[in-house]
């Protein structure tokens, strides 16, 4: 770019032209800028050679999953009741994102509200996995994770809150990172469950993961849970040594349960790493198996609560028959939300409601404490945790829709990194025999993602995976 | 404990929803089968285990109390689904 032989706008004419291309078949696009995209590419082309120094991220073309709010940009978290919500300000990675200036080409569709695993529960359709469009592109950042993998935008933003970064980039075969709690602000993203929800970027190479952290980690005093933490080098960490790098791989990740092929590709992975020098003992997360229970009465208990603000009074989608303020609360939730977020709704609101508090709420803090000491443990005498991100491979469009506890076992890994708060990345290690792509997980000590990111970098260096695209 | 019909209306009327009956048979069954796989963590002896809200050891985060600007009524309002003379408007709340 700066010997002018490629310009911000071939970059976003390029973005759009993909998408034009491959959306329709794809549809990881909720709202697809162009206007808003083709001005700002003009601004910047107009800057080359301007002397000024350029940002981190200068031209290159991104999306964002649709419940980070962009200023008079359409933010829908694919929900009907808030079809026509147009924020009035930015999250504050997306004032990040443009103070790096990247070019934002649109918004990526999700599992409503960030609840779900597969896209399937958005409201308006769901996202196929561009390495077979009969596959879910998993979720809930399903349409980030498809829209990178279908090389629509370079990058995309996704959120995490038991898994929803990680999962989808596992399924669709790019590189996903789940930053440790606190590290990048939430300011701006529509709240599913506070104690655990994190932004993080979905792109196809490490390095990219690297760059794209760089940008929008820091402390947000508009986040009062952001943490007040030194943001190192990302990307001045991506060495390629991991020579006595200590692994441990915990028996409950490669157990029962992991699909046989799943867990051939994760353990070649490790003989890359150890082969590359690092060193590795079976470890145990004896309290992994309470995870999932432990997560869904506190995601669910958090999520109802956060959820009350959707009342149809200030904004949002208001039910046409309401003819009382009860009524407008009521008549406006039970038409606007969907079936998996009614479903959260009411388990969180019973799991909170009197008498039920200790038995559910309670216990469930307590036991991810168990959880939490079960990886402080670990971190004790290792620097890294590995295994599968998810159990399998992509399942099938409508194949698990109609059974809520299949779909959340499949969360069993990712889960208990975000319960302990720390970073974790899913990167490419193989495909199975349909072509389907398999995600290995390093999940670091908190705000370790300098090792995190230099560990995935060196085994995508020293393995071909990331290279191979799909048809399209 | 298992999660009767009458519960399901209950907390649904804690939560603002309206459910139809297919609905309300459908959440039931599904949130049975979802607490009874929650009832695993009753294996575990909780006793005297402090309970995690929270991983960072933050507390309360407190900033000056000096007045910063506010956003404009009229972006504040552009949302509403209706609004009168600056404000959110509503069905009357008393008769």
């Amino acid at each position: 770019m700066h010997k002018r032989e490629l310009t911000v706008t071939d970059l976003v004419d390029e973005s759009l032209k993909r998408i034009g291309q491959v959306d329709d078949s794809i549809k990881a696009f909720l709202t697809v800028d162009e206007e808003g995209a083709r001005a700002e590419a003009a601004k910047q082309d107009a800057a080359i050679g301007d002397g000024e120094a350029k940002g981190l991220l200068f031209g290159i073309p991104a999306g964002i999953k649709d419940n980070i709010v962009t200023k008079g940009l359409r933010t829908t978290c694919a929900s009907k009741l808030l079809e026509n919500f147009v924020p009035i300000h930015n999250a504050t990675v997306v004032d990040k994102l443009n103070a790096a200036q990247s070019v934002t080409i649109g918004k990526l569709n999700m599992d409503e509200f960030a609840m779900g695993g597969s896209n399937e529960n958005s409201a308006f359709f769901p996202t196929r996995n561009p390495w077979n469009t009969e596959h879910v592109p998993g979720g809930s950042s399903g349409g980030s994770a498809a829209a990178v993998a279908a090389g629509e935008v370079y990058f995309a933003l996704g959120s995490d809150t038991g898994g929803s970064i990680r999962q989808p980039a596992a399924y669709c075969g790019v590189v996903g990172l789940k930053p440790t709690y606190g590290l990048v602000s939430r300011f701006g993203l529509v709240a599913f469950a506070s104690s655990l929800d994190q932004i993080g970027p979905i792109t196809r190479t490490v390095e990219d993961a690297a760059y794209v952290l760089q940008a929008i980690a820091g402390h947000d005093p508009l986040d009062s849970t952001s943490a007040k933490v030194e943001v190192p080098d990302y990307v001045s960490a991506l060495t390629g040594d991991v020579k006595g790098l200590r692994i441990g791989v915990p028996r409950e990740f490669i157990g029962e349960g992991v699909d046989p092929e799943v867990k051939d590709a994760v353990l070649s992975a490790l003989k890359v790493l150890e082969g590359l020098g690092a060193v590795w003992e079976e470890v145990s997360i004896p309290h992994n198996e309470y995870s999932v229970a432990t997560y869904y009465l506190l995601a669910s208990s958090e999520a109802s609560s956060n959820l009350a603000r959707f009342d149809g009074v200030r904004y949002g989608v208001r039910s046409a028959g309401a003819d009382s303020l009860l009524d407008v609360f009521v008549k406006s939730r039970s038409e606007g939300f969907g079936d998996e977020v009614k479903r959260r709704i009411m388990l969180g609101t019973y799991a909170l409601s009197s008498g039920y508090y200790d038995a559910y709420y309670k216990k469930a803090q307590q036991v991810r404490t168990l959880i939490k000491r079960d990886f402080d443990n670990i971190f004790e005498k290792f620097d890294l945790i590995l295994g599968p991100t998810a159990p399998t491979p992509a399942f099938r469009i409508g194949e698990q829709i109609d059974d809520p506890l299949t779909m959340y076992l499949n969360d069993i890994y990712s889960i208990p990194v975000n319960l302990a708060g720390v970073p974790g990345i899913s990167v490419p290690c193989g495909f199975n025999r349909e072509g389907l792509p398999i995600g290995l997980q390093l999940i670091g000590k908190a705000f370790d993602e300098p090792t995190v990111l230099r560990a995935a970098h060196a085994f995508e260096q020293a393995t071909d995976y990331h290279k191979r695209k799909p048809n399209l | 404990m298992t999660v009767t019909l009458k519960d399901v209306e209950h907390v649904a009327k804690l939560a603002r929803l309206e459910l139809s009956d297919a609905e309300k048979n459908r959440f039931t069954e599904q949130m049975n089968a979802i607490l009874k796989y929650a009832e695993k963590l009753n294996e575990l002896n909780t006793e005297g285990v402090e309970p995690t809200t929270h991983v960072l050891p933050v507390m309360n985060v407190m900033r000056e109390d000096k007045a910063r600007p506010s956003w404009p009524l009229e972006e504040v309002l552009a949302n509403a689904p209706e609004e009168e003379d600056g404000q959110f408007r509503v069905p009357a709340v008393l008769e």
